[in-house]
């Protein structure tokens, strides 16, 4: 079908030493160091949480903010392989990687936030789990999907080692194995948002809703196709390929039709709670409402008309918008609308120091230098023909 | 033609699952948990504390805290708060000249702070790996470090704030009050009621607690009338003295569906701490959620279920077309 007429995907090649990988090098050699801290001394060494404020940044930003990030792959297959839009297929690759990367990493990443990781086996042991924890559910979809994942992207090293038995073996049953890879992340992306509805009153009423696991659920997906077109801008631009606007220009158009139905339901459960005049109260909490709003409204301005779509100046920010968008709806939830009902001497405030930054930035680092490494020596991207790899 | 019908199973199969879990949520809602018929617990009266603070002693103790020091000289233990390390914790309100006790203006008045034993405990509900647990009898809320990840989940749903963790140490624990648990077998009961002078930590079966913070709210301010000091149905240490001015408002009687910990006040409860809870527990809606959607995997294997026979359709291409690359 369509998929036969698309390039297959070929390694980039070129050097991997330049100033990106080595940039990369180096915040990966600090986060390190930091982390050295953090296991022998405790995470108050290094990190700003304290009892008020218990998750910070490696939690809301390392794994809630990063593993959606991470939907591109989830975004895409289901496009491909549910909707059956064969076109988009050379997509799926890169935005696997990214994925693959991305929830590898929010998995280890959870490892340093773990105050007794050495227990942390007890999350699959059946004397230990707690079938009513949001967070079991979480951690469980979470570390299968990486699996799943892993599987899914593994016909690429299987390619580069000419292992084509084995290859079509797995073909064979990766139905299945596409199938559980959109159902995982289903299932983890909206558990995240109901990670919240435990907390009660504690979380700001612009955020706290039974409707939490949809929203969280419908922006992981705006966020998926967004981050595809951020990462196909970028990949284009750095590597000096023509930007795949035959593709990007009509996905745009799938993300836009999400994000209508986010809007909607958004908008609809902050109305028909009644938490509207909260986002007319002067505070930082109505500031960052209308911030996130902002995001999320523009895209439709910028991109909504099709003419505009073939612009990759504008999907590019579009995308990057519906990034800080999602990002900010889970940072408010998370952090700027939590709220402790501790009513200490002076109360809690939290803000990340600079140690804990650097581990969140590591992180990142980590992430942009596998995909290079990658990119470059693996057939993930599709062959170019016309013009040179870079 | 094809692929649009595939397009359209697609988005019917997708739809579908979506539909279902939105339309079963309101299905089987969990109800708030009650308190267990024999549970435990503390009364504590704000009117009937002087703060003496000897409960933050007894407690330390009971628990083999280490001190925490708030002051330059690092004499004695001066929490200012409840942490890792130190569970119960008698805080302060004042106001204006701070002229009489237990009143709002111009007065001041005393709290104790630590852990409320809900009857439908959020950092029960939250802890993944069942390291926070209640007691079925009891309804204790008890914590097992060889179980607990430090992901302190619990800290974050607590209403009151009680789960604290140990930030300063590398192998850090969670901290908060078990009811002294731990010293039932040798026949003493929680710390802070045993050493209590007044009476205003009691400690007994929260049914009973409950009837006497009844009796207590309907005496008339003044009125002198007998109260009892230590455990309640242990041996007789009562005192007469002339009742306080109490609010009309059994905090935990009703809270989140009830706490095992009363607590009566002369002075707003949220001036002093104690948030405005409403009668259902956020853990059964954060329950009725999860479940609902996840309960036996029926959700997710239907999803999957339709996810897997759409695959199978559309995934075949792939194939097709890497197989005609090799070939």
């Amino acid at each position: 079908m369509a998929n036969n007429q698309h390039a297959a995907p070929a390694p980039i090649g070129g050097s991997l030493v330049n100033v990106v990988t080595l940039s990369c090098a180096v915040l990966i050699a600090l986060m390190v160091a930091v982390l050295a801290v953090r296991f022998l001394f405790g995470l108050g060494a290094v990190t700003g949480i304290n009892d008020g404020y218990p998750w910070g940044i490696w939690v809301v930003v390392d794994v809630v903010i990063g593993s959606a990030f991470a939907c591109g792959g989830f975004s895409v297959a289901m496009l491909v392989y549910i909707f059956n839009k064969g076109e988009y297929h050379p997509l799926v690759r890169p935005a696997l990687l990214a994925s693959l990367f991305g929830y590898t990493l929010a998995g280890a990443g959870v490892i340093f936030d773990l105050g007794r990781w050495w227990n942390v086996w007890n999350m699959f042991w059946p004397g230990s789990i707690n079938l009513n924890s949001v967070m079991f559910e979480v951690a469980v979809c979470i570390t299968l999907y990486i699996i799943v994942m892993w599987i899914e992207f593994s016909p690429t090293f299987l390619e580069q080692m000419g292992k084509h038995d084995a290859r079509k073996k797995l073909n064979k049953a990766m139905f299945f194995i596409i199938a559980l890879g959109t159902v995982l992340p289903m299932m983890h992306q909206s558990s995240l948002g109901t990670l919240l509805v435990v907390m009660g009153a504690q979380i700001h009423p612009l955020w706290q809703t039974p409707m939490l696991p949809l929203l969280y659920l419908l922006t992981a997906i705006t966020m998926g196709y967004a981050v595809v077109l951020f990462e196909s801008c970028l990949a284009s631009s750095a590597y000096r390929r023509r930007i795949e606007m035959q593709m990007l220009t009509p996905m745009a158009k799938v993300m836009l039709g999400f994000l209508v139905v986010y809007l909607v339901v958004r908008i609809g459960d902050v109305l028909v709670r009644g938490a509207l005049p909260k986002a007319f109260v002067p505070s930082v909490e109505a500031l960052m409402f209308w911030l996130e709003m902002a995001c999320f409204i523009a895209p439709l301005i910028l991109i909504g008309a099709e003419t505009n779509r073939r612009n990759p100046a504008r999907l590019f920010l579009a995308g990057v918008l519906l990034m800080l968008g999602g990002a900010l709806l889970r940072l408010n939830g998370f952090l700027i609308g939590y709220e402790t009902n501790i009513d200490g001497a002076g109360g809690f405030t939290y803000f990340p120091t600079l140690a804990e930054t650097l581990v969140t930035a590591g992180m990142f680092a980590i992430e942009v230098l596998g995909y290079i490494i990658i990119t470059r020596r693996f057939p993930v991207l599709p062959r170019e023909d016309v013009q040179a790899a870079h | 033609m094809s692929t649009r019908r595939d397009f359209l199973k697609g988005v019917l199969a997708s739809g579908a699952a979506a539909t279902a879990g939105v339309v079963a949520a309101p299905a089987r809602a969990r109800e708030t948990k009650a308190r267990p018929p024999e549970a435990l617990g503390l009364l504590y009266d704000a009117t009937l504390c002087v703060g003496c603070k000897a409960c933050v002693a007894a407690c330390k103790e009971a628990n083999n805290n280490p001190p925490e020091f708030s002051t330059v000289d690092h004499l004695w233990d001066t929490p200012l708060d409840t942490s890792g390390y130190t569970f119960n914790i008698i805080k302060m309100y004042r106001n204006g000249t701070m002229d009489e006790k237990d009143q709002e203006t111009n007065g001041y008045a005393f709290m104790k702070t630590s852990c409320m034993h809900c009857g439908d405990p959020s950092c029960v509900s939250a802890c993944p790996v069942s390291a926070m647990t209640k007691d079925p009898v009891t309804g204790v809320v008890g914590y097992n470090p060889d179980k607990c990840i430090g992901c302190r989940y619990c800290v974050a749903a607590c209403p009151f704030g009680i789960p604290k963790y140990q930030y300063d140490s590398p192998t850090g624990r969670i901290g908060k009050c078990e009811l002294c648990r731990h010293r039932y077998k040798d026949g003493h009961y929680s710390a802070c009621a045993e050493v209590c002078p007044t009476g205003a930590t009691l400690y007994g079966k929260t049914s009973d607690l409950l009837i006497e913070a009844k009796r207590r709210i309907a005496l008339k301010p003044g009125e002198r009338a007998k109260f009892p000091r230590g455990k309640l149905g242990g041996p007789d240490q009562s005192y007469e003295t002339p009742a306080g001015k109490y609010l009309q408002h059994v905090y935990g009687e009703t809270e989140y569906g009830g706490t095992q910990v009363l607590k009566l006040s002369g002075v707003s409860f949220e001036k002093v701490g104690m948030p405005n809870l409403p009668p259902d527990a956020a853990a059964a809606m954060s329950e009725t959620i999860q479940h609902n959607l996840y309960g036996n995997l029926i959700m997710p294997f239907a999803v999957l279920g339709a996810m897997t026979y759409v695959a199978r359709r559309n995934v075949k291409p792939d194939d097709e077309s890497s197989d005609k690359e090799e070939g």
